[in-house]
């Protein structure tokens, strides 16, 4: 049974839909990578599996019980986290409490928990005294992933998580991205780096218009050549 | 010297008495809008509630405070504030709610909370009457008179209410300091303040928080309602009358900033004394070495007493003008 699952999935904001059928499935401890054209419905089909967004048909399954349209509370109990391509820290509270929020559900685990995120982050250890606000766009990224790792969700969707980052930066979260899945946490993210995103990816979705375009596994997507001439710049 | 102990009285005791009571005022103010994001009119009138149920438990109950020597206004705070807490999260309930449900913007907030002054001003009148009542109905205030220097004639004064009112305002800014840094449903209201998508996708629960902000606004509100009662005395629409400047106070500190609001408070509690305090006083001992020509007025305030409200008027308006975010970078109204 895959982690989750997007079958024949329908919606967007109000009756327009955005995506137009779309199935998507990804099993336990893979990362997924969600890639394509500008308004290809990428970020929308996120939004549609962490409930930001209303689905007018089709299911959203994880562990096979369907979640469409629950309240977003619920899929953090339910082990999902998510991490919003902007806005995605608490600019005012410090690295630490940014965490602990993330954890806000699971009181319990916080102790656990922080040296867990500081492990997979150390720079952020000695900037946790900071407020989130201060931090640079790369450590910022780091806090938001941190956050949502503090729930110990067993699927992490991250949006965009290297827009707008320098290359170096970009680097060091693709390979936090393969760490923290590496620790058993099921990966499913947008990214606009597609060749460098589909590199780490076990599976790769191709949108276009609402609709799967290729679905394969990341390795077997970047070898075709019809993706990469129409999406991957040649 | 006299001049010095005149300035004490009327500048630095008055002036911190009203600042206490705006800061806790705009506290809940501040609060309320950093959470649910619309100014909130009705607070002032929930101030006057709070007080007005320490005045029906204290003629109901009048010789509690006795036995452990405390005025019983302030043993039935507690037990108001609690009262005014629910009263909050009612009226959130019943008015605020559904409005937020349907999405409408801030200006039908405000324009709901002004609403449910009126409903809240009338019921109270309906029940206390018009009048000005005291809140200490078992003893006299006490007054301590000081005489800090010698050869004075006039004493600084404080009364024992605004003792216990400087005291309270303490212990109540520092819990709620730490409430809102160390505990845990504190950090999210922060949290929810910075940025309310996010509180709800780390899976906080944004009602509970909304319902815990409404439970201590009630609560400080109770607790500057009576504050102001027990110094002067209690009336209906005594608390309608610091809307102004309790929002001058929150807007002065930067609107989000509980610690602002408090720092705004006394700016504008001293700015309004200092505004009416008769500078004249400074200047008569020297009346004998003026020149004959320039005679000394009696008063020489910067505005009577009676425009005293156009003080934190003014202050609004330029805060608005020069820094609209507030001494703190507050969000913008």
């Amino acid at each position: 049974m895959p982690l989750i699952e997007a079958r024949d999935v329908y919606g967007g904001y109000g009756s327009m839909n955005i995506l137009n059928g779309v199935n998507m499935a990804l099993e336990a401890h893979e990362v997924g990578v969600i890639v394509g054209p500008n308004g290809a419905g990428k970020s929308t089909l996120l939004k549609a599996i962490f409930g930001l967004l209303h689905v007018n048909q089709g299911d959203i399954l994880l562990n096979g019980a369907p979640i469409q349209n629950l309240p977003t509370n619920q899929l953090v109990e339910r082990g999902m986290g998510f991490v919003p391509q902007e806005k995605n820290v608490f600019p005012s509270l410090t690295v630490q409490e940014n965490l602990e929020m993330g954890a806000f559900l699971k009181p319990q685990n916080v102790k656990r928990m922080l040296g867990q995120v500081y492990e997979f982050f150390p720079p952020l250890q000695e900037k946790r005294h900071q407020p989130a606000g201060e931090l640079s766009g790369g450590q910022r990224q780091m806090v938001a992933m941190g956050r949502a790792l503090m729930a110990e969700p067993s699927l992490l969707l991250l949006d965009e998580p290297t827009a707008g980052l320098s290359p170096l930066y970009m680097n060091e979260i693709f390979d936090r991205v393969k760490h923290i899945n590496a620790a058993g946490v099921g990966i499913l993210m947008v990214e606009q780096n597609a060749k460098q995103a589909l590199a780490i990816a076990d599976k790769g979705f191709v949108l276009a218009a609402g609709q799967n375009r290729f679905t394969d596994t990341g390795a077997a997507l970047l070898a075709d050549p019809d993706v990469a001439k129409s999406f991957l710049g040649g | 010297m006299n001049e010095l102990v005149f300035f004490i009285n009327n500048v630095v005791i008055a002036g911190s008495v009203t600042g206490a009571i705006y800061a806790i005022g705009a506290i809940g103010v501040t609060l309320v809008f950093s959470i649910m994001r619309f100014a909130h009119f009705a607070h002032a009138d929930i101030m006057t509630f709070g007080a007005f149920m320490v005045l029906v438990l204290t003629t109901a109950f009048p010789s509690v405070g006795m036995s452990i020597g405390v005025p019983t206004a302030l043993v039935m705070l507690p037990v108001a504030m609690v009262i005014t807490a629910c009263l909050a999260v009612g009226i959130d309930k019943a008015f605020y709610k559904p409005l937020r449900a349907h999405g409408v913007k801030p200006i039908v907030m405000v324009i709901a909370s002004l609403g449910v002054t009126l409903i809240l001003q009338g019921m109270i009148r309906l029940f206390s009457g018009t009048g000005g009542q005291g809140l200490y109905v078992d003893d006299r205030k006490a007054i301590f008179r000081m005489l800090p220097f010698e050869n004075v004639r006039v004493p600084i004064v404080i009364t024992e209410p605004q003792i216990y009112l400087f005291a309270i305002t303490l212990v109540a800014v520092i819990a709620l300091h730490l409430f809102l840094s160390r505990s845990r449903l504190g950090k999210a209201m922060r949290a929810m303040s910075d940025n309310p998508e996010l509180a709800q996708a780390s899976g906080i629960n944004t009602n509970t928080i909304v319902a815990v902000t409404w439970v201590i606004a009630g609560g400080l509100a109770a607790i500057a309602g009576t504050l102001l009662s027990l110094d002067v005395t209690f009336k209906p629409d005594l608390s309608f009358f610091l809307l102004l400047p309790i929002f001058a106070a929150a807007i002065v500190g930067g609107v989000g900033h509980p610690f602002g609001a408090v720092a705004g408070g006394f700016v504008v509690a001293f700015a309004e004394t200092l505004a009416v305090f008769n500078w004249g006083v400074f200047l008569r001992p020297f009346r004998d070495s003026l020149p004959t020509w320039l005679e000394l007025p009696s008063n020489l305030a910067f505005v009577g007493t009676e425009y005293k409200i156009v003080v934190p008027f003014f202050i609004l308006v330029a805060i608005l003008i020069w820094r609209p975010t507030g001494i703190f970078k507050g969000k913008v109204i």
